[in-house]
């Protein structure tokens, strides 16, 4: 199992949870896991072909998965996979 | 050189081997430009000014709103209804009158950005929308300006440096814009009133290290900082060698556009809108609509419209089986932009007559009751 862990804009459509434990072997399953889970996340993380929104990052512990594997970036048991959305937040 | 009150003003960072008179003269010299007077520009604009920074730009059009003192620290009571920019130099001219400010009272833009920028060593943004952040980020990349970036979103805030030499810039983090509506604005999502100052801090801790030259500067590392759990992360930031800022193709474009944020927004169909003043008309005559508030249930405890019934926007979905699709409805929120998704919701679903009280609560408040409190 890894924890992913939901960042508070994306909270909203993952029953509050601020970490939820899934399963899978990738990234990639990790995600459907999680989206199989709270439906609601599928359109905030994934564009309509499937492709994950590029105003959202993902990493494994502290590494972006865009220069690792992408989606098939391998998740072991204790992983942390962050969900990182730009914000824009500041003057308001 | 440092004047003699310059040495008693800044004694204690002298003492300190790491700064010292060369490094208080570095600040003195320095020049940086806060975009945004507001959460996090208060901060950092108070302790730059502090700290002997010489020259602080500006940046601000907007003026202080009771709404803003939870966490603009730098404004106060008696600056309701000023220039953001006058009260902000004010409260910094009295901190220390020893530096130099200077105030841009402008919207930045693609026409006025570099040849703003283009006199500030650092620059630190502290706005609040996306295109400006894009457009930000492009001129410095241009202009080989560092950028101390800080965002922050009800209890979580986002810290980097972009821009520096070699270093990732805004858009190797995030190519594109989220479009318009999936990411909710502070104004809708809230802030806590510390937030900006715990994250506008990193931001002037950061300022002052590249000025110094000094220890690590969070330059490919992006801190995120969750007020509530009180943790720090930190995620590596890798230069994207497709980015623009590699190719060299950047130049500064419609950012609005590029956002998504139509020139003029698109006016609803006047059916679909509803005036509070109409409503109110029709709760008076006893007419038969359900009047739906599709805030969250901590802002209808704020203030609410006596016969309305509360489905926040998040519920709607899963309540629309619950409604009679003939039904007569009317839906608002705080400001007008909830309850219009609320209406398309409702609208996909097949109902027909579906109006949105135009102004949400706020109008209502100034139009109609103002017994109901404005937040």
């Amino acid at each position: 199992m890894a924890k992913i862990l939901i960042p508070t804009p994306l909270r909203q459509y993952a029953e509050k949870n601020n970490s939820v434990d899934v399963s899978g072997a990738t990234v990639g399953e990790a995600l459907a896991n999680l989206t199989t889970q709270f439906p609601d996340l599928r359109k905030n993380l994934f564009t309509d072909e499937g492709k994950l929104r590029s105003f959202v990052n993902v990493y494994v512990n502290d590494e972006d998965i865009r220069y690792l594997q992408k989606d098939a970036t391998a998740v072991a048991d204790g992983d942390t996979i962050s969900i990182v959305p730009s914000i824009a937040g500041g003057l308001c | 050189m440092l004047t003699q009150e310059e040495i008693s003003r800044y004694s204690r960072h002298l003492i300190m081997p790491e700064v010292g008179v060369e490094g208080q003269e570095k600040l003195k010299a320095a020049k940086v430009l806060l975009i945004g007077t507001g959460g996090l520009g208060a901060p950092v604009a108070m302790y730059l000014a502090a700290a002997g920074v010489g020259t602080i730009g500006l940046v601000d059009f907007d003026v202080v709103d009771v709404s803003n003192l939870q966490r603009q620290v730098i404004h106060g009571t008696k600056d309701i209804g000023k220039k953001k920019i006058d009260s902000a130099e004010e409260t910094m001219r009295d901190i220390n009158p020893l530096i130099k400010i200077v105030k841009h009272e402008v919207a930045l833009t693609s026409a006025n950005a570099l040849e703003i920028l283009k006199d500030y060593d650092i620059i630190a943004d502290g706005t609040d929308n996306f295109p400006t952040r894009f457009l930000i980020n492009d001129a410095c990349v241009m202009l080989g300006k560092p950028n101390v970036y800080a965002s922050i979103f009800r209890f979580e805030g986002q810290a980097t440096i972009f821009a520096a030499e070699g270093g990732p810039c805004y858009r190797c983090l995030y190519p594109e814009p989220p479009p318009p509506g999936l990411v909710p604005s502070c104004a809708e999502g809230g802030v806590l009133g510390i937030l900006p100052g715990v994250v506008g801090l990193l931001q002037a801790t950061e300022v002052v290290k590249l000025i110094l030259g000094a220890g690590e500067p969070l330059i490919g590392r992006l801190m995120l900082y969750d007020a509530l759990a009180m943790k720090f992360r930190e995620l590596k930031l890798r230069k994207n060698p497709e980015c623009i800022c590699a190719t060299g193709e950047v130049k500064l474009i419609d950012y609005e556009q590029f956002c998504g944020i139509p020139k003029q927004p698109e006016p609803p169909p006047m059916s679909a809108e509803i005036s509070p003043k109409d409503v109110k008309t029709l709760i008076d005559a006893k007419e038969n609509f359900i009047l739906i508030d599709v805030r969250e249930p901590h802002e209808f405890q704020i203030g609410r419209i006596p016969t309305s019934t509360l489905i926040p926007l998040g519920d709607l979905p899963k309540k629309v089986a619950e409604l009679d699709p003939n039904g007569n409805y009317v839906l608002h929120c705080k400001m007008g932009g909830r309850s219009a998704k609320g209406c398309d919701i409702l609208r996909q679903s097949g109902f027909k007559n579906v109006r949105n009280m135009t102004g949400g609560i706020l109008a209502w408040s100034d139009q109609v009751d103002p017994s109901v409190p404005k937040y």
